[in-house]
């Protein structure tokens, strides 16, 4: 008993420090910033990496997500004989939630992952080591572009995965179930509110954003360097950035709401 | 061989450093000369990368003094840290190349970093370092495709890409075939004659290093256990420098690791 007391003290200390440690390094990355401008190709080059390379994934699920959302949303308002708001339900569960929490999720098992690989690799071969013995600061010249990035691309792609989502409910709905596709657009122009819904949701995935890329980077650079070490940090990567989102999308919930 | 030089370009004064429970220095005092190739010695694990890491300023000491060029490498801010690695140049164990750049890129990366140089100029100078370790040819090669030998060429190339007045090498001869190996000897110390270089070499090959250091320091247990030339060394009476300097497997420093009696851990109820 006292062994299991001992456990959990020193896991709820090492969660504090881990995460006091990971808001220190997003100071050194928000500070380091600012030398993106001075090489804006690398940049560049990594939202490609994470935003163009992650966009199959995310366009494909978007569009499957949004197939099941309007079957279901057929099968049970279609017990109250309101099929009409088929899109509206698609699309408000999209934008609201499905949209920003999915893209986040799977951008931290695609990108995220291979940020911390990479980043824990290079580490691992001293690449990192040796750009700091060359005077270059591996923090601006590898960490920031990548940590930029993952902010830039997330709400991007969370926007594509939202429009290829309401495609999928549309091609459920109309084509195959018969759904008047003026019911099904009618609903959506009237009610989705643009700061509320579309803002809110595009915000959401910012936070999701800056969270899961703090994350990947943050474990890629502090992760041991043997091959156990690359691996455990890329699974915390996973795990910590799909908590990180979850909860962040409840505390921006709340806020947006305006009720606990 | 030794070059008569006075001027310290290095200079540890009561060097201290523990990592862990584990005491890895425990008062060292070393010179490393200007214009000489200065070799740091040791058996495995003794601390000879973790010397480099401190002179470096990655790792600082727990007491004691590192100079380099003058300048106390443990009070350096950040900036000022690599201000000072702008005239140091450093080749890894395992080169440590960037694995996204071409051997081309790689070697130009220091000069892109930290000058405005045309491209047309940059690409002379990259030329130039790339002929002086033999590999020009191998220029629009990535580091995959690259040996072990090769790819430490290429890291030596970047090294003194920027011209720098010190180089340091870990374990330059670690798993490199004879011809490698004699390749790498021969750069060693050509670079520092003709590019009058400070060089300081982390090594335990005895032979290699015998043939190209002008000055020796061998380490064991946290201490400077000899020191002086090759030839110095080799004829030394300690019996730690000469178990060292022949190779033998027991001696002041012993084959077995420190463990309790043989029959004592055979007949302990634990293990069963």
């Amino acid at each position: 008993m006292k062994l299991l007391v001992l456990d959990m003290r020193d896991r709820i200390a090492g969660f504090f420090i881990d995460f006091g440690a990971s808001q220190l390094f997003l100071f050194r990355l928000i500070a380091g910033s600012p030398s993106v401008l001075r090489r804006p190709g690398l940049l560049f080059r990594q939202v490609y990496s994470v935003g163009v390379n992650s966009l199959t994934l995310i366009m494909m699920a978007g569009f499957f997500v949004g197939m099941v959302m309007s079957l279901n949303a057929y099968h049970t308002l279609g017990r109250y004989g309101a099929t009409a708001s088929i899109g509206l339900v698609a699309v408000l569960s999209l934008v609201r939630e499905l949209g920003p929490v999915v893209t986040a999720l799977l951008f931290a098992g695609r990108a995220g992952t291979a940020l911390t690989s990479e980043i824990g690799l290079m580490q691992t071969t001293e690449q990192l080591a040796g750009m700091e013995m060359m005077a270059v600061d591996p923090v601006k010249r590898v960490l920031v572009p990548r940590f930029l990035a993952g902010i830039i691309a997330m709400p991007l792609l969370a926007s594509i995965f939202n429009v290829v989502g309401v495609l999928g409910a549309w091609v459920v709905a109309v084509p195959l179930l018969g759904v008047d596709t003026g019911a099904f657009w009618a609903p959506i122009q009237v009610i989705v509110d643009l700061k509320e819904d579309v803002l809110g949701g595009l915000f959401k995935s910012l936070a999701f954003g800056v969270a899961a890329s703090l994350l990947a980077v943050f474990e890629g650079y502090h992760a041991y360097p043997t091959a156990e070490g690359v691996s455990s940090a890329t699974t915390r990567t996973v795990v910590k950035s799909a908590m990180a989102v979850l909860i962040l999308d409840y505390i921006i919930t709340a806020f947006i709401v305006g009720e606990v | 061989m030794t070059k008569d030089t006075n001027e310290t370009i290095i200079e540890v004064r009561g060097l201290s450093y523990r990592r862990g429970k584990k005491l890895i220095f425990d008062g060292c005092d070393m010179d490393f000369r200007r214009g000489q190739v200065t070799a740091v010695m040791g058996p495995s694990g003794t601390g000879k990368t973790t010397l480099l890491r401190l002179i470096t300023g990655q790792l600082k000491p727990d007491s004691g003094t590192i100079r380099v060029f003058g300048k106390a490498v443990q009070d350096l801010s950040l900036n000022q840290l690599f201000e000072l690695r702008k005239s140091m140049g450093m080749l890894f164990q395992n080169g440590a190349l960037l694995t996204d750049l071409s051997v081309f890129d790689n070697v130009a990366f220091p000069l892109r970093e930290h000058t405005r140089l045309s491209e047309s100029l940059i690409r002379h100078i990259v030329f130039m370092k790339l002929q002086a370790v033999g590999l020009r040819g191998a220029w629009d090669l990535m580091p995959s495709e690259l040996s072990g030998g090769m790819a430490r060429r290429v890291a030596l190339a970047r090294a003194i890409a920027m011209d720098p007045q010190l180089i340091i090498y870990d374990e330059p001869f670690v798993g490199l075939d004879p011809i490698s190996m004699g390749a790498i000897v021969r750069l060693i110390e050509t670079l520092n004659e003709s590019l009058g270089l400070t060089t300081v070499v982390v090594s335990h090959d005895v032979i290699e290093i015998s043939t190209v250091s002008d000055y020796c320091y061998i380490l064991s247990d946290g201490k400077v256990i000899g020191k002086g030339s090759p030839e110095e060394l080799h004829e030394s009476d300690s019996p730690y420098v000469r178990q060292f300097m022949l190779g033998e497997a027991d001696g002041p420093v012993p084959f077995h690791y420190p463990v309790e009696d043989y029959r004592t851990q055979m007949m302990d109820k634990e293990f069963e």
